[in-house]
């Protein structure tokens, strides 16, 4: 709200440049008298004063209708029975939540979401730093390079997670045959709980790692060569170049990759639910995810209310791990800094 | 200078504005749904996997001028599922005529209110007894026209056999699988002789092809869940569990990539064999030779999916549509289907049609595939109840079995925590 502030309000003032547009060009010389009516001074004011919202609006009108309203509906649906055929049934409070949280499977779930959140996003963001680090130097051909990282995130998550699918495959997959020609034990992915949560994490570094790292560049791109220079002079070399002049200085794009990769990789789905025929994420549900869960509930057992509920947690819970993630890195970064 | 208040009022105003000038242009967005431009109605069959129905369609639209029918296919079963749920849910969306798997049935019985009643006496006795009688409500109301249905026999490997040194002319090889004590003596036999070759495809579907030979396994007649004292069901599993220490099965899940695999690395040698499958076997085990069909199955007979096509009420046109679903389903239609997939028809007149019946197979040794199943479909004599709840507690089951195949918990332990989802689920 800072409309009231001097660098806006000469510009409504001078009437000009936001009052031209909305009168007919051939008006304009008219227009300049020496005193415009008061009626026509606070019409121009206005005009200033709320145009900026009117264009801003579409996205938080949309954003109300899509984002919001979705939102308020889940909660309403979370503190009701609602069944997925049988509708709206009667009000319960937070029995729902209450459900939820004595089902051990939300647990499970949740475990099973952070585990593979942490082997996704952590090594996700170290590896996008390097290669764009890597992609930032004098490269030959470099468009091509940049280009290339791009396209792991162009083929469809569901593709990914059939091409991984044969390529951990228990008995007949690919890692596991080229394990035992250098005489090692095969590893069981889709049966053991840490083997798994690898197999579905690498799916999903294949596939954001290369976004994230163009992202990175984008930012390296921006900062002062000349910083680089003298730290030159000064007898940097460039892993301490990279560390204290690079990270530094993409600290907000750091921040955003990292916020964003947390609400994504809290939200995986496509790549666990491909990973197993029947949908549960295994046998013993070693790699069900809360989305998962929550689609278990929501259309397999058929209670939207639990699934709503599930849903309100689940954010919660992003939220949280968003702000300690902000947290950490704000004071990671800054150390950097300091350095 | 204006008090916030003013200027939030003012916000909110041109917020207002804002939206209204999206509700106008999105309220002239609207078209007529379910009229074409030449004033025919539309129609739209939603089906899933292979009912065979393309050319059928064509033919529709050919031979009358009222109707444009389009067919809307989905690729897996489940994805039909869940967008057959989510549109009942919103009460909008459906197609004018949706297809459903038999084992969704029950729990859509329990909505059939969404649905048309399609009961009429041009169609009475057009089905196998059971395959109405499955669809038809306590008060009569018929919500499906049956489409396909899934009599079981046995797919062995003769070959395999051969080097086990046991029949492999199917005539023979039938007398071994009258009982499944018979089937997993058989099977013990087979893998004393061939040791790196399971007996069945996977623990699961043997257990499944059991269940579905209980009348009451999960549920009991007024759908109360009995499966944790039902000594039937019990059995199945310690039975399952045991053969797999055996080495019977592949303890593979089924539908998996490895279980996809193993057809083409000789990795079992029998398999539950609904019509269906014979298309799914020819396509996995492509250039491998030797696959045959029994005219058996263990304990009598078994069935395995099937389906029903429906009209929900949602739709505009529900005469159109039911006519429509009528023509789909008559036994001429439903034969020319199974020429062109294979979907094995549930009319009585499709049964007895010699398209049918002198129907072979070429990749399963020229085998009468319509005769056996044929046959295979008169030894019917019940189909098992499947309750709201069966799909849920049959995935807990299949799961349970699965953990004890792949050694994360003992029988004892996997049938615990199997009575633990049982209670869980309600």
């Amino acid at each position: 709200m800072t409309l009231d502030s001097p660098a806006v309000k000469p510009v409504g003032d001078g009437g000009d440049p936001v009052g031209a547009t909305t009168s007919p060009a051939g008006a304009r010389p008219s227009l300049r008298r020496r005193r415009p009516s008061p009626w026509r001074r606070r019409l121009s004011r206005w005009d200033t004063r709320l145009s900026p919202y009117l264009y801003i609006s579409p996205f938080f009108v949309l954003f109300l209708l899509v984002g919001m309203f979705p939102l308020g509906y889940t909660a309403w649906v979370s503190v009701h029975q609602w069944g997925l055929l049988s509708g709206q049934g009667d009000f319960i409070g937070l029995d729902n939540y209450a459900r939820v949280i004595e089902d051990r499977y939300f647990w499970n779930a949740l475990r099973n979401t952070v585990s593979i959140f942490v082997l996704s996003s952590v090594p996700q963001v170290v590896i996008a730093l390097v290669l764009a680090a890597l992609l930032d130097t004098q490269l030959r051909g470099r468009t091509l390079w940049r280009m290339s990282v791009l396209i792991p995130f162009v083929v469809a998550p569901a593709a990914v997670a059939l091409i991984f699918g044969n390529v951990f495959g228990d008995r007949y997959g690919l890692v596991n045959e080229g394990l035992q020609a250098i005489g090692l034990d095969p590893i069981r992915w889709h049966v053991d709980t840490l083997a798994s949560h690898v197999a579905i994490a690498s799916m999903v570094n294949w596939r954001w790692t290369g976004y994230n790292a163009l992202i990175f560049l984008a930012a390296m791109q921006a900062v002062p060569r000349e910083l680089y220079e003298s730290a030159c002079l000064d007898g940097a070399g460039r892993v301490r170049q990279f560390l204290s002049i690079t990270l530094p200085m993409i600290r907000p794009t750091l921040l955003f990759v990292i916020i964003t990769s947390t609400i994504g990789g809290l939200q995986i789905f496509a790549e666990p639910r491909l990973f197993d025929t029947q949908g549960l994420g295994g046998s013993d549900r070693q790699y069900q995810t809360l989305t998962m869960y929550l689609w278990e509930l929501g259309w397999r057992v058929r209670d939207l209310g639990m699934a709503s509920a599930v849903a309100w947690l689940l954010f919660l819970i992003i939220i949280v791990f968003a702000l300690v993630n902000l947290v950490v890195s704000r004071r990671v970064g800054a150390l950097g800094g300091r350095r | 200078m204006h008090t916030p208040n003013t200027r939030r009022a003012r916000l909110v105003t041109g917020a207002l504005m804002a939206l209204t000038l999206t509700m106008t242009a999105a309220a002239c967005g609207g078209d007529s749904e379910g009229a074409s431009e030449d004033g025919k109605i539309k129609l739209t069959v939603a089906t899933f996997n292979e009912f065979g129905y393309e050319e059928l369609i064509e033919e529709y639209n050919a031979m009358q001028d009222e109707v444009v029918v389009e067919q809307k296919k989905a690729g897996t079963a489940n994805e039909h599922q869940d967008n057959l749920y989510t549109k009942l849910a919103a009460g909008s969306g459906l197609s004018d005529i949706e297809a459903i798997e038999v084992d969704w049935l029950a729990a859509l019985m329990e909505e059939s209110d969404a649905f048309v009643d399609l009961s009429d006496p041009e169609v009475e006795g057009r089905w196998l007894d059971w395959k109405t009688e499955a669809a038809t409500t306590e008060d009569g109301a018929l919500i499906g026209y049956g489409t396909d249905i899934g009599p079981e026999g046995i797919c062995y490997r003769a070959d395999l056999f051969e080097k086990a040194g046991m029949p492999t002319d199917r005539e023979e090889v039938a007398k071994l699988f009258t009982s499944w004590d018979d089937y997993f003596q058989a099977g013990r036999d087979f893998v004393k002789k061939v040791p790196d070759v399971a007996w069945y495809d996977a623990s699961g579907a043997t257990a499944q092809a059991m269940i579905n030979q209980v009348e009451y396994s999960f549920e009991d007649q007024d759908n109360t869940v009995i499966a944790a004292d039902n000594p039937e069901v019990k059995e199945v599993f310690d039975t399952v569990t045991s053969l797999a220490d055996e080495g019977l099965s592949t303890r593979l899940v089924q539908w998996s990539e490895d279980w996809t695999a193993t057809f083409q690395n000789d990795g079992f040698a029998t398999m539950a064999c609904p019509g269906w499958m014979l298309g799914v076997i020819e396509g996995n085990a492509e250039g491998v030779e030797g696959w045959d069909i029994a005219n058996a199955f263990p304990g009598g007979a078994g069935l395995w999916g099937g389906s029903y096509l429906t009209v929900p009420v949602q739709g505009e046109h529900p005469e159109e549509a039911q006519a429509l679903a009528e023509w789909l389903t008559a036994p001429e239609q439903q034969i020319k289907a199974f020429e062109a997939k294979g979907t094995f028809p549930s009319q009585n007149d499709a049964l007895a049609d010699p398209v049918l019946l002198e129907s072979t197979n070429a990749f399963f040794n020229d085998a009468p595939t319509g005769q056996i199943l044929a046959e295979r479909a008169e030894a019917i004599e019940f189909i098992p109840h499947k309750g709201p709840k069966f799909a849920d507690i049959n995935t807990a089951f299949q799961q349970a079995i699965q953990r004890v195949d792949e050694g994360k918990e003992s029988a004892d332990e996997a049938w615990q925590s199997f009575l633990a989802d049982v209670e869980r689920l309600g």
